[in-house]
């Protein structure tokens, strides 16, 4: 019986693995400076590259991070230092509820709000994102400020120094750590996401010009390669782009979970 | 002497406050409501704007099985999202079904059977499945996983129960079986993260009890299983909800056909697909963005009862085992 269960984890484990694989293997062909750089060009037509697309995912992460950090961090340090007060549990709630809402409705959310007003924008593809990556931060940021000791919150009171402050100069610091494995988690999960970026950003083959342009992102690249009738021009290059957004994903996460391994004694 | 749980009564709080507490406090409660704010104006708007769909159309929207913004011969359009609907809940299903019996595995071979060191790097591969993005398993769907399946698997599972009309027909890929396999893939990690955590939060006496009483090893999850349950059906039902929202990956291995599906092998569409393929397009007539609008309400409030269930089922198992007695 036990085997089984070891059974299941391999069973699990076959499709990371063959993933991957898949991507490297497909991907690698395609890994030179051209195609990093590059314009993208149409559909069926050989060369080119997938700049915008690298370019737009970073932008449009950069103003989702703008929205979602501070409001992800300031909400986790009330839910974490606060825990009586009356709209903590609430709250609580609706931000694990937040967290699984579906990416399109999402998506839907930021088109009626932004861009049925201004166009399809960059702003609004960062808006979409950085309310997803607004829940996760909260709870990653709660959870590090809960595991503060409450001696050092109690020893530096006993100084005389304001809670406040005490929170702002003493537990955020030490919250630090895990505080930014919850950033650069929201950060690898939102940089994957199609769905808001296809009704908000729209995609389009050229490098960012304005901020209420459209742009492109590496998963509207990939997505839209994907469907390409020429599939032996196209497809090679939805493997290269995949390949540059799972490298991306990848490092977050390893970079997460090096910062939280215990120091093992000894 | 065994501990009534009991709501959290705050501790007696220090009486020196400067000014500076109160306005800290307000300042990051202010933005912490900014949640609650979000979470109403999503509901609000997009109830807002399906209105006129809604009033078009009332409940037939929702048992209605054709779909034509621009029907040929000019008539008025006609909107009813029944085979997403059942698509959408269909592949879930089966993606439950699929990922369960795996996860549960998983979280007790992580919980129980392993040492911590090992533990800690399995659990990150685990949680990598979830780091992957929905494009990629989609395009891996289309490129590895489709003729697999079309090759191998789907005609040995026809020649066996072919029988059954469930199991008719012709067997390319691109059906919602396969939704429901990737979507199986992709909701492993999340129900084996809470149902592991369910597991190793079961204190250690229960399972010193149960060995103490000469259980073998497998016998002593017995225990785990046994106060795990309804957590872990909490992990299922949240697994559930990732899978509704799900887009980007169904949408390109589920065949995106509008019609009721006969059998697991036929194309089906769900409704977070059908947002993805047609809002972009969707200019005129006005009520088609309204009735767009409306499948992605249906959408989020199917997500929000599932997601609601499931974090209070969860909250409901954790707390009852902090009444668990403890030596």
């Amino acid at each position: 019986m036990i085997t089984i269960c070891f059974l299941a984890l391999f069973i699990a484990l076959i499709p990371l693995i063959s993933i991957l694989i898949e991507v490297i293997i497909n991907g690698i062909s395609q890994l030179n400076f051209n195609f990093l750089t590059q314009e993208i060009y149409p559909l069926g037509l050989a060369g080119g590259g997938i700049g915008p697309a690298i370019q737009g995912t970073l932008i449009v992460i950069a103003i989702a991070s703008l929205i979602g950090i501070p409001i992800g961090v300031f909400s986790g340090i009330f839910l974490g230092e606060y825990p009586y007060s009356k709209i903590t549990f609430a709250a609580g709630f609706l931000n694990d509820i937040l967290s699984n809402m579906p990416s399109i409705v999402i998506g839907i959310f930021t088109w009626i709000l932004i861009v049925s007003i201004t166009g399809w924008s960059v702003f609004a593809g960062g808006f979409a994102l950085g309310l997803m990556m607004i829940p996760l931060i909260t709870r990653a940021t709660e959870e590090s400020i809960k595991i503060v000791p409450s001696n050092l919150r109690e020893a530096a009171l006993a100084l005389g120094i304001a809670q406040w402050k005490t929170t702002l100069t003493i537990t955020v610091p030490t919250a630090k750590k895990g505080i930014t494995t919850g950033i650069l988690l929201a950060i690898s999960r939102i940089a994957g996401e199609t769905a808001p970026l296809l009704l908000t950003i729209l995609g389009s083959r050229f490098f960012f010009t304005s901020f209420f342009e459209p742009t492109a992102a590496l998963p509207l690249t990939i997505f839209n390669s994907s469907q390409s009738p020429f599939r032996d021009i196209d497809w090679p290059k939805a493997w290269g782009a995949s390949l540059v957004l799972i490298l991306i994903v990848l490092v977050l996460n390893i970079i997460v979970r090096l910062l939280t391994r215990e120091k093992f004694k000894r | 002497m065994s501990k009534t749980s009991r709501a959290k009564k705050k501790p007696k709080s220090i009486n020196i406050k400067s000014t500076g507490d109160s306005i800290f406090k307000s300042f990051l409660g202010i933005i912490t409501f900014l949640i609650f704010i979000i979470l109403g104006l999503l509901i609000l708007i997009l109830t807002l704007n399906s209105s006129l769909s809604i009033e078009t159309y009332g409940f037939s929207f929702l048992w209605g099985t054709e779909w034509n913004p621009t029907p040929a011969g000019g008539g008025a359009p006609i909107f009813g999202v029944l085979p997403p609907l059942l698509g959408t809940l269909t592949s879930s299903l089966i993606a439950i079904l699929i990922s369960f019996p795996i996860s549960i595995g998983i979280a007790l071979a992580l919980s129980e059977f392993t040492k911590k060191k090992i533990n800690f790097w399995l659990s990150f591969l685990v949680e990598l499945l979830a780091a992957i993005p929905s494009v990629i398993y989609g395009l891996w769907g289309i490129f590895t996983l489709i003729p697999i399946l079309s090759q191998y698997v789907y005609p040995a599972i026809q020649d066996v129960l072919g029988f059954i009309p469930l199991f008719q027909g012709a067997t390319h890929g691109y059906n919602i079986l396969t939704g429901g396999i990737t979507l199986a893939i992709m909701i492993i990690p999340t129900i084996t993260a809470i149902s592991r955590d369910i597991f190793a939060a079961v204190p250690d006496s229960q399972r010193e009890a149960i060995i103490a009483l000469g259980a073998t090893k497998w016998e002593s999850t017995k225990i785990v299983r046994k106060y795990g349950r309804s957590g872990v059906i909490g992990a299922v039902i949240l697994g559930l909800g990732r899978a509704v929202g799900e887009t980007m990956a169904v949408t390109m291995v589920i065949g995106n056909s509008f019609h009721l599906f006969d059998s697991l092998f036929d194309p089906s569409y769900t409704l977070a697909s059908l947002i993805a393929n047609e809002f972009t397009e969707a200019s005129s007539p006005e009520v088609y963005l309204s009735a767009l609008i409306e499948v992605g309400l249906v959408l989020l409030i199917l997500a929000l009862v599932v997601n609601v269930i499931a974090r209070l089922i969860i909250r409901y198992t954790k707390r009852k085992f902090r009444g668990v007695e403890t030596f």
